[in-house]
């Protein structure tokens, strides 16, 4: 299977052959993600012409951010981050085994990063931000099984990252 | 041994065949035409059912998809797995541990999946050895092996790990009788009928968690206990165990354990001995076994040896167990759904005896006794018989049934399994198997509620039924189609090592629970690394630590130094996914040792002792992503006495390096 991921994701890339590639993908990897939106299902079955490349696709629509940095919330993120995170992303501009997180939150929307850390897998398969990255870094981000809450503060943690006070 | 057999199979089945007047030339043939579509599972499609199989002298359980037949998984249990890292890390070792020492091998015959009310519940399956006497309970959320209890005053534990219907013991009846383990062994060989004895032990099980505990064993005169199966229904509260060897032979039992005309089925009260152990009956003697647990929250095994057992002499309470009659050398011992009917298979036998629970009961009410066996009251034949199925084949073994009024015999001698009806006992259909089946499997066939659509036999000799592979072939599985009237052949299929009892349950009452991660927050294992920045190599005198993370595709740290020979180096890896199917493995060029196959979010570790200075290269065994081959390090070791100190990184190439390769 994991073999299977490699060469799907290879053939994205050579051959273009993304669309009928996810589907078989799909039905011999049972979903490996916990959040799974309706529009998911909705977006892949209608030939996605609703997809939104700054929303992203999972089950985050517009998120509401405060100009001021919740420091408790981005405590509780690095400590994720920590764990879970910082194996592959440094907190510079720096590419590690991923991009460096310096800029995210000015590079994507905030739902577009809370959908990409919970909806990894889907968000590979067809966003084509993700699919970008995925062609400069060649391993597909590990769906790291956050919960919403601790997408949403590692979010924080990636703000206060890039200065938010 | 297979080959000793087979002379007489080919004449029996050819006398057989003959009778029968339709020659099964090959697997071609024999099969029925819309076979191939009932077993065929368009890829990316589950299958139907689970299939637990016994692996045998393989001492594993292998797990299939029923109806396509495909293999899905080995579980290690009994036997070492350097695959799976099973008995070789660290924390796998006390898994295996037993008052003689840490074994690497097992025998695994029988397989009991748990019960609630009498149905099949998709929690546990318990895994019998018979070579040093265990248990073993395995957890079907993550498809490991969870517990291993040794069982005391044992030897040959073959009949077990039956369950009661509510799953409240798991029996261990020994095929062998010994002396006991706290009475001196060192007696003569034929002194059996003084010295020898044989015990049945009832292990009780936790409810919530699983654990097991020998609550009581009782003590029976010496003899061969051969397989067992719970009461349910009208019968719940009792046990039935075939025994053979009433003759009390000790040598050429072929011969001498096959004089007596019948042996014996025992019926066991086991609720009244439950109730006389809870009582504070019976006897505490000393003995010494383990008891190992596996946590999947410290992700490791301890091993603890307990000291006493309690001993309950079955002469001294009169009203615990009976015996009743039973031809030729027993074999199976099978309890019908409805539980009334009691099947008892003759190995040597021509017939085969249904008994009733209900006569049974009568028998004892009335004292309808024919004398006693070492002080066991002996129920008349004909008292407790429902009535016996005439000229079914030949060597009867065992027994399972549809859940429609029929059960379904296998016939090692005559090569068949034979449907038969359990109310007028009349033979409905038979089908010849490839070849001499022992076991059979209807899933759910010995419990309240079978899923009567599938039989699955599973042949101990396979001769030409596969391309050859030199003078050991695999032994065999087919599956019949039984839903209609008349069996169905669908397919043959390989199995690992010697599959016995086997066990099977539609799908979705374990898939739905499977464990996909372990979760890394709720890691507690005293050497995890919660983080790369904790990553770290730590010496204790001779002994090295590693704190050692991987996640696609690196190790931390990857660059180790300061290991000196003879050091004990101990590799913790923690696996930072948090993804399904996303293992990592971890190999020592070198290393005395197995693998590690280390699960997301899971720490396992590996011991190294390196014999000689030098770079060691270690790397990722399991493709992980398209930069596996980069998941790799080196560790330094240096001569005994040198001065290289501790060090380690991740991602730095030293200044030398680099002004090096400048040049």
């Amino acid at each position: 299977m994991k073999k299977m991921f490699i060469v799907c994701s290879l053939a994205l890339f050579f051959a273009a052959c993304g669309g009928s590639g996810d589907k078989d993908n799909n039905a011999a990897a049972p979903e490996s993600t916990e959040a799974k939106s309706d529009d998911t299902t909705a977006s892949s079955e209608s030939g996605n012409p609703s997809y939104d490349p700054n929303r992203g696709e999972g089950k985050f629509h517009d998120v509401q951010l405060s100009d001021k940095l919740d420091a408790a919330m981005a405590a509780k993120g690095q400590k994720i981050a920590e764990l879970k995170c910082e194996s592959c992303h440094k907190m510079t501009d720096e590419r590690l085994v991923g991009p460096g997180w310096k800029g995210v939150t000015s590079r994507h929307k905030p739902e577009w990063i809370l959908n990409f850390v919970t909806n990894t897998d889907a968000m590979i398969d067809k966003d084509p931000k993700a699919q970008a990255m995925l062609e400069i870094c060649m391993v597909r981000m590990p769906n790291q099984n956050l919960s919403d809450d601790e997408a949403r503060e590692i979010l924080e943690f990636m703000r206060k990252n890039d200065g938010v006070k | 041994m297979k080959k000793m057999f087979f002379p007489a199979v080919i004449i029996t089945a050819s006398i057989l065949i003959g009778l029968a007047g339709c020659k099964p030339k090959n697997a071609g043939n024999a099969a029925d035409g819309d076979a191939a579509s009932r077993v065929y599972v368009p890829p990316g499609k589950y299958d139907e059912l689970y299939n637990f199989v016994s692996g045998g002298f393989s001492g594993q359980v292998s797990v299939y998809g029923i109806p396509s037949g495909r293999l899905l998984r080995v579980i290690p249990v009994f036997s070492v797995d350097p695959e799976k890292g099973w008995g070789y890390s660290e924390e796998t070792k006390p898994m295996l541990n037993t008052s003689h020492g840490e074994i690497p091998w097992g025998d695994q015959h029988h397989l009991d999946l748990s019960q609630t009310n009498g149905e099949i519940d998709g929690r546990w399956l318990f895994a019998n050895e018979n070579n040093t006497p265990r248990v073993a309970r395995i957890d079907l959320k993550t498809f490991r092996t969870a517990e291993i209890i040794e069982i005391p005053n044992s030897a040959g534990n073959h009949s077990s790990p039956f369950i009661t219907e509510n799953t409240e013991y798991v029996v261990a009846g020994t095929r062998f009788s010994v002396p006991m383990d706290y009475e001196n062994g060192d007696v003569p060989i034929n002194s059996y009928k003084k010295n020898f004895k044989g015990t049945l032990s009832f292990i009780s099980v936790a409810p919530t968690d699983g654990e097991m505990k020998v609550d009581f064993q009782l003590l029976l005169p010496g003899m061969n206990f051969d397989l067992s199966h719970s009461g349910k229904g009208p019968s719940s509260g009792w046990f039935f165990f075939s025994t053979y060897n009433s003759e009390q032979a000790h040598t050429l039992l072929e011969v001498n354990a096959s004089k007596r005309d019948k042996d014996y089925i025992l019926a066991v009260n086991w609720k009244k001995a439950a109730e006389y152990f809870k009582a504070g009956k019976g006897k505490k003697v000393p003995v010494n076994y383990a008891h190992n647990v596996y946590s999947e929250e410290t992700h490791s095994a301890t091993s603890t040896m307990i000291k006493e057992t309690t001993v309950i002499d079955v002469k001294d309470f009169p009203d615990i167990v009976y015996m009743i009659p039973c031809p030729k050398s027993p074999h199976g011992c099978d309890v019908d759904p409805t539980g009334q009917y009691i099947v008892g298979s003759g190995k040597l036998a021509a017939l085969i005896p249904v008994f009733s629970f209900d006569k049974i009961q009568k028998a004892i009410a009335n004292k309808d006794f024919d004398g006693d066996y070492g002080g066991i009251p002996v129920i008349k034949y004909e008292s407790a018989l429902h009535g016996e199925v005439a000229k079914p084949g030949l060597g009867p073994l065992h027994t399972e049934f549809d859940g429609k009024g029929n059960a379904y015999t296998t016939f090692f001698i005559s090569s068949e399994i034979v449907k038969w009806s359990l109310k007028d006992l009349k033979v409905l259909d038979r089908h010849a198997t490839y070849y001499s089946p022992g076991h059979l499997c209807i899933p759910g066939g010995d419990t309240k509620k079978p899923y009567g659509k599938y039989l699955i036999a599973y042949n101990k000799i396979t001769k030409d039924r596969y391309l050859p592979t030199g003078p050991e072939l695999a032994q065999s599985a087919q599956l019949f189609d039984i839903s209609g009237d008349k069996m169905k052949l669908l397919a043959d299929y390989p199995s690992i090592g010697e599959p016995h009892y086997a066990q099977a349950v539609p799908a979705e009452l374990i898939s739905k629970n499977s464990t996909k991660i372990f979760r890394i927050d709720q890691n507690k294992h005293p050497y995890a690394t919660l983080g790369e920045r904790n990553s770290k190599v730590v010496r204790e005198g001779n002994k090295v630590h590693v704190y050692m993370t991987m996640i696609r595709s690196h190790f931390s740290p990857d660059n180790i130094e300061g290991v000196k020979v003879g050091d004990e180096v101990y590799f913790h890896l923690t696996n930072l996914e948090q993804d399904w199917d996303v293992p990592h493995g971890f190999g020592v060029k070198g290393a005395i040792n197995g693998e590690l196959l280390v699960m997301p979010g899971e720490t396992q570790t590996l011991k190294w002792v390196p014999l000689k200075a030098g770079i060691y290269p270690v790397y990722c065994t399991d493709f992980c992503s398209a930069l596996h081959q980069e998941m790799q390090g080196y560790v330094r070791v240096s001569a005994k006495g040198s001065n290289v100190p501790i060090s380690f990184s991740l991602g730095k190439n030293s200044d030398a390096n680099d002004s090096l390769l400048a040049k």
